[in-house]
């Protein structure tokens, strides 16, 4: 907390100037609790975004069109997807199809922050637009302290990750191929953040089951159909059995 | 580059727009106004976990068990996260941990 006491005179003394001002301090304690979270974002995200930008220069293609790319799909695993697509005939039906497919889980995504995002004006399009798996682990998963402003820290959060992965492509694009420290394994830090906050929501009791749940129902989606097409196989099973659960719990 | 600039703005509308479908349908079919059902909300609340538990597995789905070396690096990464979490409760301390030590058994030790 910097807040100096002159600042604080200062607002009393124009009270116009106060809502602003009251404002920038809440955004600013906003971003101090948001913006740590998103550090392993950053990291996996500038990873990913550079292999991204130079799988599709190798391909070819301009670095304006993977940055483009990134600015209006904002989809890690399909953007890759995307790149083969690109070098075969084309097809945007397949591609539009591909994208519904792959991106099914958003959809879960959603109905959990129907609630959180509840009442936030227009911006709320922007958080739902940015609504990728990462974003969505942090904003679903972490408590934000009731002292921050809550709209606050999903703007800082879904901005962030959301030109953490714009800027990452457009580094691939342009200098990707003078990258040559050894990176294996770097993409790890994203299943490490899963991981993490696996286990915080495995703290509160009601969610333990649930979360067996998601691991015992994507372990049989792999069995049964494979990792190309493990989502929706895994989404069934995942929502057939937390309505049971909920029918048990409930009689 | 094999399609011309008109076809590859195309494909990244058609792109697009699967993705925002998927990101959108559900708060155009529950919007702000109107009360949701009562599953919808309960599911809402139980839906994170779960889905941090398909995302887990969903990072893990081409690991290997039968070839070499069967999985253990992202094991004994994924343990080391779960006992250094319970023990610190500091995330980017898990994570960043986590990571590095994963890259040291996939670079140097199962190289």
């Amino acid at each position: 907390m910097k807040q100096s006491p002159k600042q604080s005179t200062e607002t009393t003394k124009k009270s116009a100037e106060a809502p602003t001002r009251r404002r920038i301090t809440e955004f600013r304690q906003a971003a101090r609790a948001a913006l740590p979270l998103t550090l392993p974002v950053l990291t996996g995200f500038l990873f990913l975004g550079i292999a991204f930008g130079v799988l599709m220069q190798t391909k070819g293609y301009h670095v304006g069109w993977s940055v483009l790319m990134s600015i209006c799909v904002f989809g890690g695993s399909i953007q890759f997807i995307a790149v083969t697509l690109l070098t075969v005939a084309f097809n945007p039906l397949q591609a539009f199809l591909m994208s519904l497919l792959v991106n099914a889980r958003h959809l879960f995504y959603g109905l959990s922050m129907l609630d959180r995002y509840r009442g936030l004006g227009k911006i709320r399009a922007f958080l739902v637009f940015a609504l990728c798996d990462e974003t969505y682990s942090i904003v679903s998963s972490v408590a934000v302290p009731s002292t921050i402003n809550k709209k606050y820290f999903y703007i800082i959060v879904s901005a962030a990750d959301y030109l953490y992965w714009v800027i990452g492509t457009l580094c691939g694009g342009l200098l990707g191929r003078f990258v040559s420290f050894n990176t294996k394994g770097l993409d790890f830090v994203l299943t490490a953040l899963f991981v993490v906050l696996f286990i915080e929501q495995f703290k509160t009791k009601e969610n333990r089951l649930p979360g067996i749940i998601g691991l015992a129902c994507t372990t049989v989606g792999l069995a049964l159909a494979g990792p190309q097409n493990l989502i929706l196989p895994s989404m069934g099973l995942i929502l057939v059995s937390l309505l049971i659960m909920r029918k048990i719990q409930c009689s | 580059m094999l399609l011309n600039p008109f076809e590859i703005i195309i494909m990244i509308i058609a792109l697009a727009a699967g993705t925002m479908i998927t990101r959108f349908t559900p708060f155009l079919l529950f919007p702000e106004g109107k009360t949701q059902p009562a599953v919808i909300t309960w599911l809402g609340k139980a839906l994170p976990p779960a889905m941090m538990g398909l995302l887990v597995i969903y990072c893990l789905r081409h690991v290997s068990f039968t070839a070499a070396p069967h999985g253990l690096p992202e094991f004994l990464a994924i343990g080391a996260i779960a006992l250094v979490h319970l023990w610190r409760r500091n995330v980017l301390l898990s994570i960043g941990g986590g990571t590095v030590l994963y890259m040291i058994l996939v670079q140097l030790v199962f190289a």
